[in-house]
């Protein structure tokens, strides 16, 4: 069995938030942005994670690389807990593990030129490399990520978005790292853009053997470029299994909301799709409900829903949900009662 | 007559770096009552059509053409008469909903505002018209939250506040601009929902702006796809997502994936928008092209009629994009 | 991987083609600088403002600190601005020739406004930068201490410190410098704090920038567009404020001059007939004071064009 590139276990980031006009003695209230989250990535693999916005899939992926303080275990492949590092020792992982911004324009520093931007993570990991070589180096990927090397002298906002954010993929990929972190890494841009940067993200996947964490709020994007998927609510799991499993069969309720609210480009579909109303507003993350954090919600949910929260079923297709199951089943269930 | 008839529409804009020509000649008429999406991607000239038609352009902006609408010309005209048909005829609701609230007013105010200038009602008239309509948009617990401040609502219902205050005056036509876009697709999903049940309460028409086709392929009777400030393809909706005319509509629809089906690579339109600043001659559309001809960045075919109901603007033939 | 020898070819010549030369952000902001009137004259006023003020002394035979007898006490009737004698500007009350003196004395108020002006934008940039990024307790501290320089009044200490130490460049020098960076410690730090919640600093920060490169190559260089503005017009500023002390007879003791004390002389021999020699230091008081504000202002819209 060829071990996990990166495990995850019972990952938690709490903030702790001092509203304005407070004394400093008075105490923080405490807003557990991700509360405890498992997962296993395999060297090469790309697992997608959706979620609402405030679902904490933005602050889980900012914990791995300890860029907000986090309890529990991130584990490398050569065994080392990456959260128990000190920053100085973290250094040495930092360049085998890169991220892709949301925003193209806003993530380049606008008074450095492309090939400054570019270079920043190589001249930082290796500063014994000559001028010569690195930029050499930075023409070589800026060619590999469809850009003219000749533009290496160019500023940022000369690009478009769709090259800016190619700019930002040749920035994480320039250290040739084993993990790629996206953060809604095609979510600001045009939908033709849009393909365009998912199919480079793909092949430079494919060519590079790169393993990838890929964070959106779009569902079908996520479905196209993922292996495994996982949903993500207010901070915790609620279902994992392959991209193919949990789109065409979710079993838990909130998947199933989630698919069924996304539009679909065919009328005719479009027309046919049965929704699946979700009741109220996302409770707040400061004051999260008891038991299942969906149960406020849920279509499903009893008072077992209240008391104890449901865990993740061990397995390839795991569900944290105490009654599980297919759409239409629970729908027949429905109609009989 | 058509509730809204534009003719030839041009939005200019002077900047510091030369001219932006960001609307190019848009012909188009909707019906009572009639849906209409009007789909494009960032720099397409779709919201500032939006707003030359209300009125609202930047102060560098300037628009030519003729806007009628309920056969009163309103492009350019006074103040005035632009005031009394966005306070009653027209409503329109915005992307953000929380730039376009005052936050430092109640929604209460914000809203009775409108009631009590143009309507000329009472306090207690307009409070209850209020409530009235916040309840239409699904709001629960209408009267009570009605005093709060548009902070103290979410996303969501910052959007469904937005959508009562469009209605208030019972307006003829509803222009939505990317509605939907800063918000969550559960939530996505309950607005469009919610407007399109409004459609049918109030019979008003709609023009739904937006860049996600799925969107309109669930809501709207008709879509007009927009490039480079042009109108590149209009049709009823089923046929054209069944069957794209247009070579831009084709490279939309492929370049999308979707949950409902398995995908293989993506389609991807190679290039990158035009540069609106450059007078257009031709096909904006050309540079990216797959079935780019010579004569297409010299000129473009205007807009005709190829099957019933079914318009493009193309150098080349249906029948041969294969 | 392996490429075939066409592919390789192909992408040495991509590698090999000439660099296209980029435009950067100051670039964008020196074109439009150079196409705002009222900033460019500004800015021509300015230098012919400093070059007469450093080459005056050259060009008239007279010198700053020695009278003409001949003439004191007799301004209004002898001292008339000439081209012949010598005298551009007029002579005043006490034989000193105006046009030496109105330039040795713009000399020092710039001198004053310039010195003023770089303490704080040192000082104060680095101190909010440090202030802003680091953040939390050490912000907290950092900002206390000047909230708390910031409430003593500032005019009153610095009248207070003239009179106890005596008056001297030196002493003004200290004075204005501990005070000029603290509204511009204030600005930066507010500056830093929204640009630290850019990406292109998590990006760094990601990549394993340290924090002291992260402040001079990150937020340095986008600080200095807001810092710039500031601090040109922070500079008639330090001027106004050391010409006010000037004109209270506490600025540098003669025959050490500024703007100020010559516009205090001029108005205080006005009595006498003749307004020579308040005029020359008043007009260049007041051209500098406008040069400054529309470059400040160019400078503004410039760097931070919203229009756009």
């Amino acid at each position: 069995m060829t071990i996990p590139l990166l495990k995850v276990e019972d990952l938690r980031v709490t903030f702790q938030i001092s509203r304005e006009g407070d004394m400093p003695w008075t105490k923080p209230l405490q807003l557990h942005a991700v509360g405890g989250v498992s997962f296993e990535l395999m060297p090469g693999e790309t697992l997608g994670i959706v979620g609402e916005s405030g679902c904490g899939k933005s602050t889980l992926a900012r914990a791995i690389i300890q860029m907000v303080p986090a309890t529990g275990r991130a584990v490398w492949e050569d065994g080392v807990d990456l959260l128990s590092l000190s920053s100085r020792e973290m250094l040495k992982y930092r360049s085998d593990i890169q991220m892709v911004f949301q925003d193209p324009l806003a993530s380049l520093n606008p008074r450095m030129t492309v090939g400054q931007i570019i270079a920043e993570p190589l001249t930082t990991h290796h500063p014994g490399l000559s001028k010569d070589e690195v930029k050499l180096r930075v023409k070589a990927m800026m060619d590999k990520v469809g850009l003219l090397p000749n533009q290496i002298n160019r500023y940022p906002h000369e690009f478009s978005g769709g090259q800016c954010q190619r700019i930002g993929i040749a920035r994480a990929l320039i250290v040739e790292p084993k993990l790629l972190i996206c953060d809604e890494p095609v979510s600001a841009l045009d939908v033709s853009i849009q393909a365009q940067v998912i199919n480079l993200l793909m092949k430079l996947q494919r060519e590079l053997g790169l393993a990838m964490i890929f964070i959106a709020h779009d569902l079908s994007v996520v479905k196209h470029i993922s292996d495994r998927v996982m949903v993500l609510y207010l901070g915790r799991t609620m279902e994992v299994a392959t991209s193919g499993d949990l789109y065409s069969a979710p079993q838990h309720p909130y998947t199933q909301a989630l698919l069924s609210a996304v539009p679909i480009p065919d009328p005719a579909a479009e027309r046919a799709k049965r929704m699946i109303p979700l009741e109220g507003d996302l409770p707040s993350p400061l004051r999260p409900p008891s038991g299942c954090v969906f149960r406020t919600r849920c279509p499903r949910a009893e008072a077992r829903c209240a008391a104890d929260a449901p865990r993740l079923n061990p397995g390839d297709h795991q569900v944290a949900c105490h009654f599980p199951g297919p759409l239409a089943e629970f729908r027949k269930a429905m109609e009989e009662a | 007559m058509a509730l809204l008839d534009i003719k030839d529409l041009r939005v200019q804009f002077r900047t510091n770096d030369g001219v932006v020509n960001a609307v190019n000649g848009i012909t188009l008429s909707l019906e009572r009552g009639g849906a209409l999406g009007i789909v494009g991607e960032s720099g397409s000239g779709k919201s500032q059509l939006a707003f030359a038609v209300m009125g609202l352009l930047a102060k560098n902006g300037r628009a030519t053409g003729s806007v009628s609408f309920d056969g009163q010309e309103i492009l350019n005209a006074p103040p005035s008469v632009i005031n009394r048909v966005r306070a009653n005829k027209i409503g329109m609701i915005f992307q953000d909903p929380m730039t376009s609230l005052n936050s430092y007013m109640r929604v209460s105010d914000q809203m009775m505002e409108v009631l009590l200038h143009h309507k000329g009602m009472s306090k207690d008239q307009a409070a209850k018209e209020c409530v009235r309509m916040l309840d239409a948009v699904k709001i629960p617990d209408a009267a009570g939250r009605f005093r709060l401040y548009p902070h103290e609502f979410s996303g969501g219902m910052r959007q469904r506040v937005m959508i009562a205050m469009a209605l208030l005056c019972k307006p003829d036509l509803l222009i939505a601009d990317e509605p939907t876009t800063a918000l969550d697709v559960t939530v996505q999903a309950q607005i469009m929902q919610l407007l399109g049940d409004l459609r049918h309460d109030f019979g008003m028409a709609t023009i739904l702006i937006t860049h996600d086709l799925g969107v309109v392929a669930g809501f709207c009777d008709e879509v007009m796809v927009m490039y480079g400030g042009q109108v590149m393809e209009k049709s009823p909706v089923d046929p054209v997502f069944a069957a794209p005319s247009h070579p831009y509509t084709r490279g939309l629809l492929h370049a999308l994936p979707r949950v409902d089906q398995e995908g293989e690579e993506l389609a991807s339109i190679p290039g990158t928008p035009p540069n609106m600043m450059r007078a257009p001659k031709g096909c904006p559309f050309a540079p990216r092209c797959e079935f780019e001809i010579d004569r297409c960045t010299v000129a473009l075919d205007p807009l005709t009629e190829f099957a019933p109901g079914r318009f493009r603007a193309c150098n080349r033939p249906v029948e041969e994009l294969a | 991987m392996v490429l075939s020898s066409i592919d390789m070819s192909a992408l040495a010549e991509r590698l090999a083609a000439d660099e296209v030369k980029g435009r950067s952000l100051w670039a964008d902001a020196r074109s439009r600088f150079i196409r705002n009137k009222a900033a460019v004259g500004g800015l021509i006023l300015l230098i012919v403002i400093t070059l007469y003020a450093l080459a005056a002394a050259h060009v008239s035979p007279y010198a700053y600190d020695t009278a003409d007898f001949m003439i004191m006490g007799h301004a209004a009737e002898l001292g008339a601005p000439s081209w012949e004698s010598g005298h551009y500007f007029g002579v005043d009350n006490d034989g000193f020739d105006v046009f030496v003196r109105t330039a040795f004395g713009t000399r020092i108020s710039l001198f004053v406004g310039i010195v003023g002006s770089a303490i704080a934008v040192i000082v104060g940039t680095l101190y909010g930068a440090t202030a802003g990024y680091v953040g939390g307790r050490t912000d907290q501290i950092m900002m206390r201490i000047v909230d708390i320089l910031l409430a003593i009044p500032y005019m009153f200490v610095l009248i207070l410190l003239l009179v106890m130490f005596g008056r001297s460049l030196f002493m003004l020098f200290v004075g204005i410098g501990l005070l000029s960076w603290l509204s511009m410690a204030r600005i930066v730090r507010g500056q830093t704090l929204s640009l630290k919640n850019k990406e292109f600093i998590q990006a760094a920060q990601a990549a394993g920038v340290p924090a002291w490169k992260i402040i001079l190559r990150h937020i340095v260089p986008n600080l200095l567009g807001i810092v710039a503005v500031y601090a040109t017009l922070l500079v008639p500023d330090m001027i106004l404020t050391e010409s006010f002390i000037s004109f209270l007879g506490l600025g540098p003791a003669p025959p050490v001059t500024s703007l100020g004390a010559l516009i205090a002389e001029g108005a205080g021999t006005m009595r006498y007939g003749y307004l020579w020699s308040l005029n020359a230091p008043l007009a260049f008081f007041v051209l500098t004071q406008f040069a400054f504000f529309f470059v400040g202002d160019g400078l503004r819209d410039a760097l931070d064009p919203k229009d756009r």
